[in-house]
């Protein structure tokens, strides 16, 4: 296992897991979401393939009121 | 009468931009989106909270609004063109409300960053519509870079002071030909009507909305508001004088 940080939480994780992986684990919403991996985006269409490393630091947001 | 509003070569009917920001219900934004008649309305990335409802671009959808992504919360270039990245990945839009904040207490934008950001995301290929103050010198800065509008502040974000300053809103318009859209600071509606009687092509607003008691019928004060404001505006309304103008002609009158 390795450990990567979620939205500043620690998440003990598979290794070799991808981002698509992980939210499909957090079930998020099927649009509107967007990833960063230690401060850079990674584009939806690489998630399939972007795998985890220990230590990462993961951020996932999603739409919400504003502006 | 033509007048088509275009905003990063798209027409848009209403002059109306509501954010989505202050709501207390997605049923009550739904509700007050639709009596406002927008047609473009601003949404916020933070992080996934599995206790914030979900469903907001539902709402979104069956208004059938475009999304325009904001930067809110960003206090550097790099955060608002990192995020303004992240909004393009999540709505598949490039356009963004752009915001960099310099000041916690007024929310005012930080002129140095927010050219830095502008300039990036241009290049980056976004449609940028940055909050701006009211300098229009700065607003000529962000127009010259390519933005697609300038958005200056007629006084702090969630005030509702109104414009503090209309004369430099009129310099903004005089000096930049991309759209004008006034962004923070309205109130009520009267403040709406004023800012495109000022010339602004369009008015931004969210708290004067959301946070009113019926935001549904402060929504439908805003759009006629800003029908009637833009109406003036093409008028050619008559000059302040200091005394009386008799409208009854003299002419004519009976002595007695």
């Amino acid at each position: 296992m390795i450990t990567v940080v979620v939205n500043d939480t620690p998440r003990p994780t598979r290794r070799g897991e991808t981002i698509a992986d992980l939210l499909a684990v957090l079930d998020v919403p099927s649009r509107g979401v967007a990833v960063a991996v230690n401060g850079e985006v990674v584009r939806r269409a690489d998630w399939p393939a972007h795998r985890l490393l220990d230590g990462d630091r993961v951020e996932v947001l999603t739409a919400t009121q504003g502006g | 009468m033509d007048d088509r509003f275009l905003l990063g070569g798209v027409e848009f009917g209403s002059r109306l931009i509501l954010g989505t920001g202050g709501a207390s219900s997605l049923q009550s934004l739904e509700q007050a989106l639709l009596a406002g008649g927008t047609e473009l309305v601003t949404v916020a990335l933070r992080r996934i909270d599995p206790n914030t409802p979900a469903g907001l671009l539902d709402v979104l959808e069956r208004c059938g609004v475009r999304l325009l992504p904001n930067t809110a919360g960003c206090y550097t270039a790099a955060d608002a063109v990192r995020t303004a990245h992240l909004a393009r990945d999540a709505f598949d839009t490039d356009w963004i409300k752009l915001e960099v904040i310099g000041d916690e207490r007024t929310l005012l934008p930080d002129a140095v960053e927010l050219l830095r950001a502008a300039e990036r995301l241009v290049d980056d290929g976004f449609t940028v519509l940055p909050y701006t103050t009211d300098d229009p010198v700065l607003a000529r800065r962000l127009a010259d870079l390519g933005c697609a509008a300038v958005m200056p502040a007629g006084a702090p974000i969630g005030s509702g002071l109104g414009i503090s300053n209309p004369h430099h809103i009129e310099l903004i318009r005089e000096a930049v030909r991309c759209p004008v859209i006034l962004d923070a600071g309205i109130g009520t509606a009267s403040d709406a009507a004023r800012a495109m009687e000022l010339g602004c092509d369009a008015v931004l607003l969210a708290s004067a909305v959301t946070r009113a008691a019926d935001p549904v019928a402060m929504a439908g004060a805003m759009r006629h508001a800003v029908v009637a404001g833009r109406l003036a505006s093409q008028a050619g309304r008559i000059p302040v004088r200091r005394h009386a103008l008799a409208s009854t002609a003299a002419e004519g009158l009976p002595a007695w």
